[in-house]
């Protein structure tokens, strides 16, 4: 399995999930709460009463104020994990208290921070186009039975999409078109970038932008291992001008997909996926095609992905893969969330010294 | 035609990665200006994270600021 990498934020929720209902997460390995405080302020805590752990996201657990109450015996705890009520005596145990998780609401995503320290300035990497008026967004969030080190590679290397999106995303040149990989080692960050200059519009790009001829189709990759990664996708006919020295760019579309990769347990993961655009901003029927097209895209991945770690499951230890080119930036991201998850589990040692 | 893509992240400590042109090579560019080409991206990366052994720029080359020219494109 990856390993995974702690002291770091991930993404638990979207902020349209978080409300006065709980909602329960699972974040590497860590059962967690989430809801909404009576004021909008959304709050992380252990999801399992200190008493007999039952989950505090399942009914009949439920809000009351700000404070969650416990379905099975009545557990009463704060914002701030400390139970406040027991059932049956006046005496409330010391030791009855929920850990709580630094939360972050940014980029219509709700943040929390996995960690053995508190995250001090640490921010989560943005991704501002899935709050942002310029922009209209679909999303939505698909759990796969998989390794999230399998969701990463699959991502990093879009070669794929010419076999297992073919008709939706995939056309011919994105296998055939090499690729550039660039590295920040130190700040955890793959860029891998395919141009293609002449190339297949696949229906998703078709249907949605309206361009029926060739296009010159750009795919940049942003991954901030260990949790997000951004697509900036440039479409434009054939023969369009290119960006501007100033980075306007008026003759192309752009799309911006988003995917925060949360691993679950070591073998599950949260496929988060939104996809922002810069045009067509009020045009429902080109949301309603491209929530409906994405979702199936990933759904294929989703398959793929299930059926390989199944697989995987059943091979002897140290199988042997074959990396290719096109793998360049899939294996700097193994890398480097090899060492992200080192340096965490150091951190880790030493907050505990 | 420039056959090398322009740089994309800027650092001190950036690796690069081009897939050349027309062939099946890869152009690793180590941040300390040392180049060498490769066949299999595993090879690759061992090579350049081992950074600085095996390292040797070409005479006269310094660590390439993120925004200059790299080495490589004077070839």
């Amino acid at each position: 399995m990856t390993a995974f990498v702690r002291n770091q934020w991930y993404v638990a929720a979207y902020t349209s999930e978080v409300g006065r209902e709980p909602l329960g997460r699972t974040v590497l390995g860590e059962p967690i709460l989430l809801y909404r405080t009576e004021d909008g302020r959304p709050v992380a805590m252990t999801d399992r009463c200190v008493h007999r752990r039952f989950p505090l996201s399942e009914k009949p657990s439920r809000l009351d104020g700000d404070r969650v109450v416990c379905g099975y015996h009545g557990f009463t705890y704060g914002t701030d994990g400390v139970c406040v009520s027991v059932p049956g005596q006046q005496r409330i145990p010391r030791t009855a208290r929920l850990a709580t998780y630094p939360v972050v609401e940014q980029d219509s995503f709700v943040w929390v921070w996995i960690g053995d320290h508190e995250p001090g300035d640490t921010l989560p990497s943005r991704a501002p186009w899935l709050d942002s008026p310029d922009h209209t967004v679909v999303s939505g969030m698909e759990p796969i039975d998989a390794d999230y080190g399998l969701l990463v590679d699959n991502l990093l290397d879009l070669s794929h999409e010419t076999y297992l999106h073919g008709g939706y995303i995939g056309t011919p040149e994105v296998a055939d078109t090499p690729i550039t990989t660039e590295v920040d080692d130190k700040a955890g960050v793959v860029h891998v970038s395919r141009h293609m200059d002449d190339a297949e519009c696949p229906p998703f790009y078709a249907h949605s932008t309206g361009i029926e001829g060739r296009i010159t189709r750009w795919q940049d990759i942003e991954y901030h291992a260990p949790g997000l990664y951004l697509l900036h996708s440039r479409i434009a006919p054939v023969g369009a001008p290119g960006p501007n020295a100033d980075g306007s760019d008026p003759d192309a579309f752009h799309v911006e997909v988003v995917y925060g990769i949360t691993p679950s347990t070591e073998n599950t993961t949260y496929d988060f996926w939104a996809v922002a655009r810069d045009f067509a901003l009020n045009d429902q029927e080109v949301s309603d095609f491209l929530q409906e097209n994405n979702h199936t895209v990933v759904m294929q991945d989703v398959v793929a992905l299930n059926v390989l770690q199944k697989a995987l499951d059943t091979e002897k230890a140290g199988y042997q893969e074959l990396s290719i080119n096109i793998d360049t930036g899939g294996l700097a991201a193994r890398r480097i969330l090899a060492r992200l998850a080192t340096d965490g589990t150091e951190q880790a040692r030493a907050a505990t010294r | 035609m420039n056959p090398l893509h322009p740089p994309a992240l800027t650092g001190g400590d950036v690796y690069r990665i081009h897939w050349i042109l027309g062939t099946d090579h890869l152009l690793a560019v180590c941040h300390c200006g040392a180049e060498r080409e490769f066949e299999d991206p595993a090879e690759l990366w061992d090579w350049l994270l081992a950074h600085p052994d095996g390292h040797h720029p070409a005479a006269g080359a310094a660590p390439a600021p993120a925004d200059a020219p790299e080495p490589a494109l004077a070839r």
